[in-house]
């Protein structure tokens, strides 16, 4: 027993080493990502606000992100709502089809697209990699959301076409509303999931680099290093604050449903 | 044109009741990935069977790439690597998940629960490029392991035999799969009903006894989907082999990538897509037949 919570601790100490040490190297005052560390700097951080082929690169992956974002999460809610609703014909094989690219390796997904896309002759950039990671986000949407429709008490729906309101006022008064912290969740862990993506923008973007394929480029460049784990840093920041808000949303929406919670997501 | 609007009214009256409402509202992402992941997927099927000269594609059916990439020892040698490395970055992740996840579901409160499963998740969502490329840093000939291992007097001189090969490659995709193996194991482990464990101590089984004859056999299918879900994925990873697996440790991915991308020969790189997916494809089928055959065998 109390050897378990030792190595539990353990455990946690390796997940957590890469990021931790992340910070000591983009606070350090010396070009060598090696210990010991040399002393205490913001050069680094400020060398990012100098660098513009940075700020296009973040520019262009935010773009891919909300846009990857809003459109996995449409899609999430459709296929979700379809999954807990309704049966139909071949209703197990769609579902997992289109489940299917959580499982795949992205290289697959990222190739595949790249063959298609050469042979029609279609120039690549921002809009490819967002064909691309809809496909890979939208499985994830689908698992958050499915949670969302599954808890949601379908009585209430019922009421309210009973007391006279249309499908669409529904879904627009009821449905929505309660499945809101869920949407929420969802938005968030696909933007997280296509900021951070690597593969299928590295095969995909043409010339216009997201912010993993500009960094990618960099890791090349030694003198460059202090300045990416910077960067680093700030992306670690940013991701367990957007993870954090995603997780209280979703246990927002658990309470309002009026049930239990079973553990996170995935 | 009576019978016209007939159909047209069935048809109206499927899609808006019952079974058709369904199929109404998964077309969208049903459509979206049969445009752009069936088709592309066939797309590499078809052609794994042309050939490229430079940038001209050959389209006569050949089957020359597939001679090739099941002949040439260099791709065998990266193929049965990559299996090799899969194959142990998911026993090693699976073995070290397992007490992890045993301890949330079993020794945790409940309330606690999900804060630990959000600890766990934590780190699986920043950066993966980072992540990889700090293990560099961390397994480096000067690195934090090394330094510490030499303090503590374990050993005379740093290790060089930890970065830039298979074993870095495991280390790390341990590290990056560890959320992978965690949370099936948990849902599995559970859904087990805490009174046949306490069925079993009455009638006298020690804690170990419980352990392996029922928390076990309970808890296998988690275990077995745990290791597809680190399995299937690091077996096409690239980001991994390319930042720490030195030259001996390239995969099938990084072989893709070059061929594609480096050599214009998209033809032999979708051929070793292929065979990489019938690989994986089969090994995923016999696992989930050999269990289910396994779960329905009298105990």
């Amino acid at each position: 027993m109390r050897g378990l919570r030792i190595y539990a601790i353990i455990y946690l100490v390796f997940l957590y080493a890469p990021i931790l040490l992340l910070p000591l190297f983009a606070f350090n005052d010396g070009t060598i990502i090696a210990f010991p560390l040399q002393g205490f700097t913001l050069n680094w951080f400020y060398e990012l606000t100098q660098t513009e082929a940075l700020h296009t690169a973040t520019l262009n992956s935010l773009m891919i992100a909300i846009i990857t974002a809003v459109l996995s999460t449409c899609f999430g809610m459709f296929a979700a709502r379809a999954a807990t609703r309704h049966e139909f014909p071949g209703k197990s094989g769609i579902l997992g089809f289109v489940m299917l690219p959580l499982v795949l390796p992205e290289i697959i997904v990222a190739v595949s697209l790249l063959v298609v896309m050469l042979q029609l002759g279609f120039s690549m950039g921002l809009w490819s990699v967002i064909v691309g990671h809809v496909l890979i986000c939208t499985p994830f949407s689908i698992a958050i959301l499915n949670g969302s429709f599954a808890n949601l008490d379908q009585s209430l729906e019922e009421a309210s076409v009973d007391l006279g309101e249309t499908q669409l006022s529904t879904f627009r008064l009821v449905t929505l509303p309660l499945v809101m912290p869920g949407i929420i969740a969802s938005l968030l862990i696909c933007f997280t999931i296509s900021l951070d993506e690597f593969i299928i923008a590295f095969f995909l973007s043409g010339n216009e680099p997201t912010l993993p394929v500009y960094l990618w480029g960099q890791l090349r460049f030694p003198g460059r290093l202090p300045v990416i784990m910077a960067l680093g840093t700030l992306l670690v920041v940013l991701s367990i604050v957007l993870l954090v808000i995603a997780e209280t949303f979703r246990r927002r929406g658990l309470r309002r449903s009026g049930l239990k919670d079973t553990g996170g997501f995935l | 044109m009576k019978t016209g609007t007939k159909t047209l009214n069935r048809l109206l009256r499927y899609i808006t009741k019952g079974q058709g409402r369904g199929l109404v509202l998964v077309a969208p992402p049903f459509l979206y990935a049969l445009l752009l992941l069936a088709a592309p997927l066939a797309a590499i099927v078809l052609f794994s069977f042309w050939t490229q000269d430079f940038l001209t594609v050959d389209r006569t059916f050949t089957l020359a790439n597939y001679r090739e990439a099941l002949t040439d020892p260099l791709y065998a040698e990266l193929m049965s690597r990559s299996l090799r490395i899969a194959g142990s970055v998911t026993i090693v992740t699976v073995l070290t998940a397992f007490p992890i996840a045993y301890f949330v579901s079993f020794h945790v409160a409940p309330k606690r629960k999900s804060l630990w499963l959000f600890l766990i998740t934590i780190p699986f969502w920043t950066s993966y490029l980072i992540r990889v490329f700090l293990w560099r840093v961390i397994l480096a000939y000067d690195g934090p392991v090394n330094g510490t291992l030499v303090g503590l007097g374990l050993i005379d001189e740093p290790l060089n035999w930890i970065l830039y090969n298979a074993n870095a490659v495991v280390i790390t995709l341990a590290h990056a799969f560890a959320p992978f193996a965690i949370l099936p194991i948990f849902v599995s482990l559970e859904k087990i009903d805490r009174s046949l464990l306490e069925a079993a101590r009455d009638l006298g089984e020690s804690h170990i006894a419980t352990f392996m004859r029922v928390t076990l056999p309970l808890a296998f299918p988690g275990v077995i989907a745990a290791s597809l879900i680190v399995f299937i994925p690091t077996i096409g990873d690239y980001v991994t082999p390319r930042l720490v697996g030195g030259s001996g440790g390239q995969m099938i991915a990084n072989m893709i990538q070059t061929q594609f991308l480096r050599l214009n020969n998209a033809p032999m790189g979708a051929t070793l897509a292929v065979v990489a997916m019938v690989i994986v494809a089969t090994i995923a089928i016999v696992l989930v037949f050999a269990t289910r055959k396994i779960g329905r065998a009298p105990k």
